[in-house]
């Protein structure tokens, strides 16, 4: 069609002449000018295309590509996990101080975050490591640094905010009281939300066993959650701390609250 | 520009169309895979952590 088009337009000389191939040798200025915007003008509006589709890859398509990877994640960690699915009879037991695990490999699982405020399939894994290959893809990353679950001092993650799974999207609505769950191969930590703080992205004393003191002895085991703040941007950090409450052996089952996204990440739901 | 490439592709109209498609599904894919992943470190929007990105 288009060919046929331009035939035509060679053999009948029209008004739109810029349509058709001007003879070699006989190009004025003028054409040369026209062809040039031309080519610019196109360039210009992919370029405008590809920025639009970085966009929604960006705060689209990164979400997919996450909330794939770190399902399979969950579910990796949940097939290796041995214990029962359903919950002790008694809750009252005192298993004693928590077992503290040892950092696996830099982006090995280290367990599970339960976070019923975030909703009821609120169930993400937690990997060693901050790096953007941990951040981007599979979703909350422990800094290094930082103790394991259940130990003294501080267990600190960092997690998107917005984009590649949006982990922590939801991290303004917690509410003092809230219960988060950290399932590792030895066991269940419950912690209880205790209050947020907005830094700038330099303070890094929110890392320290007791957060932004430095040099005191920790004698709480404290989760610490960053994010970027506010929504959508940068120029902040959303800093979200919660104190451990309770510890209980996989041997002895989920915390009942949980029991139901337990089963189901172990596909017994 | 695009007029000219499309000029210039092999094949009768509808393969054309089906070059065409496949070229713009390539780039696409080269996109997806490539640019948008390196670009998106210039954006600010994925700083979470604290301090450094880079933790040991």
């Amino acid at each position: 069609m288009a060919d046929q088009q331009t035939t035509a337009a060679a053999a009948v000389p029209s008004a739109r002449g810029t349509q058709r191939k001007p003879p070699r040798g006989r190009l004025t200025a003028s054409d040369i000018l026209r062809k040039i915007s031309q080519v610019l003008g196109e360039l210009l509006i992919t370029a405008g295309i590809v920025l639009l589709l970085f966009v929604g890859w960006e705060l689209w398509w990164t979400n997919v590509e996450a909330d794939a990877k770190q399902t399979e994640a969950v579910k990796s960690f949940a097939q290796e996990f041995a214990g029962p699915v359903t919950p002790a009879v008694s809750q009252a037991t005192d298993y004693g101080p928590p077992v503290v695990g040892t950092a696996p490999a830099h982006g090995k699982t280290i367990g599970i975050m339960y976070l019923p405020r975030f909703g009821p399939d609120y169930t993400r894994p937690i990997i060693e490591g901050t790096d953007q290959d941990v951040l981007d893809t599979l979703g909350l990353g422990h800094y290094g640094n930082t103790s394991m679950p259940g130990a003294l001092g501080n267990f600190a993650v960092a997690g998107h905010r917005q984009t590649h799974g949006a982990v922590l999207d939801n991290i303004h609505t917690l509410v003092p009281g809230d219960k988060i769950y950290v399932q590792t191969p030895d066991g269940y930590y419950t912690y209880v939300f205790r209050n947020n703080q907005i830094v700038l992205p330099s303070q890094t004393d929110v890392l320290m066993p007791v957060p932004t003191q430095p040099g005191v002895t920790p004698r709480e085991s404290i989760l610490t959650m960053t994010s970027c703040n506010p929504r959508f941007g940068s120029q902040e950090r959303i800093i979200a701390y919660s104190v451990l409450e309770g510890w209980q052996p996989s041997s002895a089952g989920p915390p009942s609250e949980i029991a139901t996204q337990v089963a189901q990440a172990q596909g017994k739901g | 520009m695009y007029a000219w490439i499309f000029r210039n592709l092999p094949g009768p109209l509808w393969l054309r169309i089906l070059i065409s498609v496949a070229l713009v599904a390539v780039a696409l894919v080269l996109m997806v895979e490539f640019l948008f992943p390196w670009f998106s470190q210039f954006t600010s929007l994925t700083d979470s952590t604290i301090g450094l990105v880079q933790q040991p």
